[in-house]
C-alpha cells in the first residue's frame, strides 16, 4: 500500500500518506518502558524483600527519609521497621553489625549513603566479611550486600568523590559490581542480594536520575544479570573501548561522534569489577586490535591499570597495532570550582582524543 | 564387709586393670551436690543482681573439672608445640582463664550463639570441636578445623563465629548476631566478648548504643586480665570499671576465676538478655599465666611474683577442685583419674596434629567464594593457576 502512495507520487497526498504512517506507529510497537537508575534499584530491592523474608536493608536514612537519595523511597512503608532499618550514623559498628547478621543466616543489604563513609568500615567489609569463607576453610558464609553511590558527584569535593572500584576490586574474596544503566542496576542488585557472598555494589549518584529504556525481559520479578559477566554495549571494528558506569554513557557518545568521521568503536560495560571479565575484553581487541580503557577513578594501581596487565598477559597482546590506553580521573583530590572538577572526570573529548592517539589519526 | 575385702584382695593382686582407686569408689558415698557462697557482683543500673549462693551437683562439678583441665593442658600442649616450632605466627593462650569459658558455657545453651577474639581456644573446646582439631589447626594440617587455612585465630563451629584477629571488631558482629536472633524470634542470644584492651575501641560504643536502642539480646562481655597485651588497664582506660563503660547499659563485675560465680551471673543476663529487655554487660575479672602471646615472655610489665600469687591463690582448676574434695562431692583420686584421661587425650590430640599432614596445595585456591562453580585463582606468576571451588 505504500508502495502505491509513492508511485502516485508525493504531490497532494503528503498529507494522506504523513495520516497513514502516523496511524501505522500508533498500531506498531507501543512506546517503550523508560525506568530510572533509581527506580530500577528501588524495584530491585523491593522484589527481594518481597521474594526472601531474610533479606533486609539497613543504613543512615534508609527508612523514614526514604533514602538520601530516594532510592530506598517506600519500602519503610511497606515492609516496616523490622525489615528497613535506620541507623545512628555508625558506619563501622552497623557494617560490623550487618556483616554478624549474615553470618548467622540473614541476608542484609547495607548501605553506605556514599562510599568514601565505607572508609569508616572498611576492616569490616574487608577482614570480617571478604576474607572469612576463606580462613574457616569454608565454613562461615557471608551473603551480604553493601551499596551506595561511588564515585565523583557534582561539586562535593574531595572527601566525597572517591572512586573505591579499585580498592574493593583488589581484595579476593569480594564480589564488586558497577552497574551502567537500569537493566545493569536492576539485573546486577537482584543477582548480588542472591548471591552466598559478600557483594559491593558501587551505584553512581549522578546516574540515579537518568531513565533508561527497560526491555521485556528486565521486567520479571526473576530478572537477573550474572556477576561477572561484561556487556558489549556497541559493536564496532576499529577500537575497543571499555568502562564501568556512568563513563560507558560517555564511551557512547564518543562512538557516535567517532562514527560520523569513519571509526567505528566497539564499547564494552565491564558491569562487574570482580572477577573481572577479561574473556570479552580480549576476544575484542583481537578483532580490532586497539584499546582504550575509561574509568572515573585515579589512575594509579586502577581498573584500567589492572585490564591493560592482563591484556599483556593474554592471547591479547599479540593482536594488539598500538599500546593499550588508559582515560581516568586526574590524578588530584577531587577540587571544587567547576571548571576544575571538569577536567578532573574524563570528558568525551578526551575519550575522542585518546581513541585517536592510539589509531594514530 | 567379707565382700569388700574380697574386692580389695582382688585389686591388691593387680588381677583388676582399673585403679586401686576406682574400685574403692564404689564402695564410697559421695555428696550430691553442695551449695557454695560465691562472691557478689558489683552491678550498675541494676536492681536486682546474681545470687550469692550456687549449688553445684557432683556431675557438674566432674564436668567443669574436667573441661577445665582439658582447656588447660591443650593450652599448656601448644605452648609446648610452639616452643618446638610446630606451631607458628600467633598463638595467644586461654591458661589461667579457664573458668571464664566453662562457667559461660554452663550458663547458656548450645542453641545460643558466642562470639570471641583472637584467645580462642577455650571457646573452640567449650563450643564443641575436639582438641585434636583445634591442635591440628594450629599446626596447620590438613585436619584441622579450618582445614589448616585460619590458623589460631580462625577457628569456627556451630554457633560460634571464631576466633577474630582484628581487636573489637567481633563486637560489631557480635551484635549482628543478637540482630538475627532477635529477627527470627527464637529466644537465642549471643555472647559478645573483648578483652580489657579492646574495651577502648570505638566501635564498641557505637555497637553498644545500636545494642541498647534496639534492645539487642547480646550479653557484652570484657574479659579483664588486666593487660592489653603490655600496658596495664590503669596505663590504657581513664575509667577501669569495665562493667560501668557500657553507660546506659546495665553491668555486673564478676569473679571471672570462679566457674560457679561465672556460670550465675551468666544465668542471671541471659534471663535478662531473653526477656527483651535489651544488653547487658559482664566484666569477668580474670588472669593469663601466659603472655600477651607466645612472643611475650609476660614479665616485662608485671612481676613473677604477681603471676605466682594468681596461681596460688586464685588458680580456678584448684578453687574448684578444694571445693569439691572438701565437700565430698569427688576425691583428691577421681581427680587425679581425671587429670590422668585428660592428659592422654591431648597426647593423642598432639600426635595427630603432628603427624597428619599439611593441606594439600590445591587447597590454596579453594574457599574463595560459596556457593559458586568452579573457576581459576591467580597463582605467583600468571603461568601458576588454581582451581577454585567452594
Amino acid at each position: 500500500m505504500a508502495a502505491g502512495l509513492v508511485r502516485s507520487g508525493l504531490a497532494g497526498c503528503g498529507q494522506q500518506v504523513s495520516r497513514l504512517l502516523r496511524r501505522r506507529f500508533h498500531r506498531s510497537a507501543p512506546a517503550a518502558l523508560q525506568v530510572t537508575v533509581r527506580d530500577a534499584l528501588n524495584q530491585a530491592m523491593d522484589e527481594e524483600l518481597e521474594r526472601d523474608e531474610k533479606v533486609f536493608l539497613l543504613g543512615e536514612e534508609v527508612a523514614q527519609y526514604d533514602g538520601a537519595y530516594k532510592v530506598s523511597r517506600g519500602l519503610w512503608k511497606k515492609y516496616g521497621d523490622k525489615r528497613i532499618i535506620d541507623t545512628p550514623i555508625s558506619e563501622m559498628g552497623f557494617a560490623g553489625i550487618a556483616v554478624g547478621a549474615a553470618m548467622a543466616g540473614l541476608r542484609p543489604i547495607c548501605e553506605f549513603m556514599t562510599f568514601n563513609f565505607s572508609m569508616q568500615a572498611i576492616d569490616q567489609v574487608i577482614n570480617s566479611a571478604a576474607k572469612t569463607y576463606y580462613m574457616s576453610g569454608g565454613l562461615q558464609p557471608v551473603p551480604i550486600v553493601f551499596r551506595g553511590p561511588n564515585g565523583a558527584s557534582a561539586g562535593v569535593a574531595a572527601q566525597h568523590s572517591q572512586c573505591f572500584a579499585a580498592w574493593y576490586g583488589h581484595c579476593p574474596g569480594l564480589k564488586v559490581v558497577s552497574p551502567w544503566s537500569s537493566e545493569d542496576s536492576k539485573g546486577l542488585m537482584k543477582s548480588a542480594v542472591r548471591d552466598d557472598n559478600p557483594v559491593v555494589v558501587l551505584e553512581n549518584e549522578l546516574m540515579y536520575g537518568v531513565p533508561f529504556e527497560f526491555p521485556d525481559e528486565a521486567q520479571s520479578k526473576d530478572f537477573l544479570i550474572p556477576i561477572g559477566k561484561a556487556k558489549v554495549e556497541r559493536e564496532g571494528t576499529h577500537i575497543t573501548l571499555v568502562s564501568h558506569s556512568r563513563p560507558v554513557g560517555h564511551c557512547l557518545e564518543a562512538a557516535a561522534i567517532l562514527s560520523k568521521e569513519g571509526v567505528e568503536c566497539e564499547v564494552i560495560n565491564l558491569r562487574t569489577i570482580r572477577p573481572m571479565d577479561i574473556e570479552t575484553i580480549e576476544l575484542s581487541v583481537m578483532k580490532t586490535n586497539h584499546l582504550v580503557t575509561v574509568e572515573g577513578g585515579w589512575p594509579q594501581f586502577g581498573v584500567g591499570a589492572e585490564i591493560c596487565a592482563r591484556i599483556m598477559e593474554g592471547p591479547a597482546f599479540n593482536f594488539l597495532d598500538a599500546p593499550a590506553v588508559r582515560v581516568t580521573g586526574a590524578d588530584v583530590p577531587m577540587p571544587y570550582a567547576k571548571i576544575l572538577e571538569e577536567n578532573c572526570i574524563p570528558q568525551v573529548k578526551d575519550i575522542i582524543f585518546a581513541a585517536k592517539k592510539t589509531l594514530n589519526i | 564387709m567379707r565382700k569388700m575385702l574380697a574386692v580389695v584382695s582382688r585389686v591388691l593382686t593387680g588381677a583388676s586393670q582399673k585403679p586401686a582407686g576406682r574400685v574403692l569408689l564404689a564402695a564410697r558415698n559421695f555428696a550430691n551436690d553442695a551449695s557454695f557462697d560465691i562472691k557478689k557482683c558489683d552491678v550498675h543500673r541494676l536492681e536486682d543482681e546474681p545470687p550469692t549462693t550456687a549449688v553445684l551437683t557432683r556431675e557438674e562439678g566432674l564436668k567443669y573439672y574436667k573441661i577445665m583441665q582439658t582447656v588447660r593442658r591443650m593450652e599448656l600442649k601448644a605452648d609446648q608445640l610452639y616452643k618446638q616450632k610446630i606451631i607458628r605466627g600467633f598463638c595467644h593462650l586461654y591458661d589461667g582463664q579457664e573458668a571464664c569459658c566453662v562457667g559461660l558455657e554452663a550458663g547458656i545453651n548450645p542453641t545460643d550463639h558466642v562470639i570471641t577474639a583472637y584467645r580462642a581456644h577455650g571457646f573452640t573446646y567449650t563450643r564443641g570441636l575436639p582438641v585434636r582439631e583445634i591442635l591440628a589447626e594450629l599446626t596447620g594440617r590438613r585436619g584441622g578445623c579450618a582445614k589448616g587455612k585460619g590458623g589460631s585465630m580462625h577457628m569456627y563451629a556451630k554457633n560460634f563465629y571464631g576466633g577474630n584477629g582484628i581487636v573489637g571488631a567481633q563486637v560489631p558482629l557480635g551484635a549482628g548476631i543478637a540482630l538475627a536472633c532477635k529477627y527470627n524470634e527464637k529466644d537465642e542470644i549471643c555472647l559478645t566478648l573483648y578483652g580489657d584492651g579492646a574495651a577502648n575501641q570505638g566501635q564498641i560504643f557505637e555497637t553498644y548504643n545500636m545494642a541498647a536502642l534496639w534492645k539487642l539480646p547480646c550479653i557484652f562481655i570484657c574479659e579483664n586480665n588486666r593487660y592489653g597485651m603490655g600496658t596495664s588497664v590503669e596505663r590504657a582506660a581513664a575509667s577501669t570499671d569495665y562493667y560501668k563503660r557500657g553507660d546506659f547499659i546495665p553491668g555486673i563485675r564478676v569473679d571471672g576465676m570462679d566457674v560457679l560465680c561465672v556460670r550465675e551471673a551468666t544465668k542471671f543476663a541471659a534471663a535478662y538478655c531473653r526477656s527483651g529487655k535489651g544488653p547487658m554487660l559482664m566484666e569477668l575479672q580474670t588472669y593469663r599465666y601466659h603472655g600477651h602471646s607466645m612472643s611475650d615472655p609476660g614479665v616485662s610489665y608485671r612481676t613473677r611474683e604477681e603471676i605466682q600469687e594468681v596461681r596460688s591463690k586464685s588458680d580456678p582448676i584448684m578453687l574448684l577442685k578444694d571445693r569439691m574434695v572438701n565437700n565430698n562431692l569427688a576425691s583428691i583420686e577421681e581427680l587425679k583419674e581425671i587429670d590422668v584421661e585428660v592428659r592422654k587425650e591431648i597426647e593423642d590430640a598432639a600426635q595427630f596434629a603432628t603427624a597428619d599432614p599439611e593441606p594439600p596445595l590445591e587447597e590454596l585456591g579453594n574457599h574463595i567464594y560459596c556457593r559458586e562453580p568452579p573457576f581459576e585463582v591467580r597463582g605467583a606468576n600468571q603461568w601458576i593457576k588454581y582451581k577454585s571451588v567452594s
